[in-house]
């Protein structure tokens, strides 16, 4: 069964301008591996050297993965997942 | 005069907003000082203009440094989908330095769409409020014009009735 992916403005380049996209996978990092079969290049945009990016957010449901085991988080048949670019900054 | 003259690009190239939420920004930034303030003005999709002022908590509680905690930013995202809004404006303060784009804020900016509006605090009686745009790490400055509503001013012309000029 496909979760469904929700993907912000910034990565909609690599779905073809789709917000929401189905992807397979028991774990966020299956998610995301399959995300990069689909639309290549977008893995880069989350992971970087095996760790979430901190300039994004992703969420299992309700549940933010940084706190529920990272890219081992586990993804349910009914999930969806969430991608959000982290909204930060800072005069330094 | 300004229709037709130069290209889609030039004429996004400013901040319409109201007055009202002008105030509400340096008022929110004015509040949390010396700790930046944060937030965003939504608006409808594609219209290019802000008109649901959301104050944000900024988790960093920090004069250096602003980020939207993680839940709350989930929740003001699915607001907005549900509303068919997006954020038109992303603001936040400097409380010591100019209100111009960090390299952290640039590194962050992540809604290519937005106006990413920077207040000033450091001078307590006189405010700083400018608006850029953040796109692939270049940083571009915007003029900011200041409306008492959105009915007299020459955008968003969707919603106005026409008449003649």
């Amino acid at each position: 069964m496909p979760v469904t992916v929700s993907v912000p403005t910034i990565l909609r380049t690599h779905t073809g301008g789709e917000k929401s996209v189905e992807a397979k996978g028991a774990t966020v990092a299956e998610v995301i591996d399959d995300l990069e079969a689909r639309h290549p290049g977008i893995a880069g945009r989350l992971v970087k050297d095996g760790k979430l990016h901190r300039f994004v957010n992703i969420y299992v449901d309700d549940e933010d993965v940084r706190f529920a085991g990272g890219l081992d988080a586990k993804v349910g048949e009914n999930s969806t997942v969430t991608i959000l670019p982290a909204v930060a900054g800072g005069s330094r | 005069m300004c229709a037709a003259s130069g290209s889609p690009r030039t004429l996004v190239d400013v901040l319409v907003i109201r007055r009202d939420l002008v105030d509400e920004i340096v008022a929110h930034a004015r509040r949390d000082h010396p700790d930046e303030a944060c937030g965003v003005v939504a608006g409808p999709e594609s219209a290019d203009r802000p008109e649901r002022f959301v104050p944000m908590l900024n988790a960093a509680r920090s004069p250096t440094f602003y980020e939207f905690d993680s839940g709350d930013l989930l929740r003001l995202y699915r607001d907005m989908d549900s509303r068919d809004e997006v954020p038109v404006v992303i603001y936040h303060s400097h409380t010591a330095t100019e209100a111009y784009p960090s390299r952290t804020d640039v590194s962050y900016a992540s809604e290519p769409d937005a106006h990413y509006v920077l207040v000033s605090t450091r001078e307590s009686d006189s405010d700083e409020f400018r608006s850029f745009r953040i796109v692939d790490g270049v940083v571009t400055e915007e003029d900011v014009q200041v409306v008492e509503s959105y009915m007299f001013a020459h955008t968003g012309a969707d919603d106005l009735p026409d008449h003649d000029s």
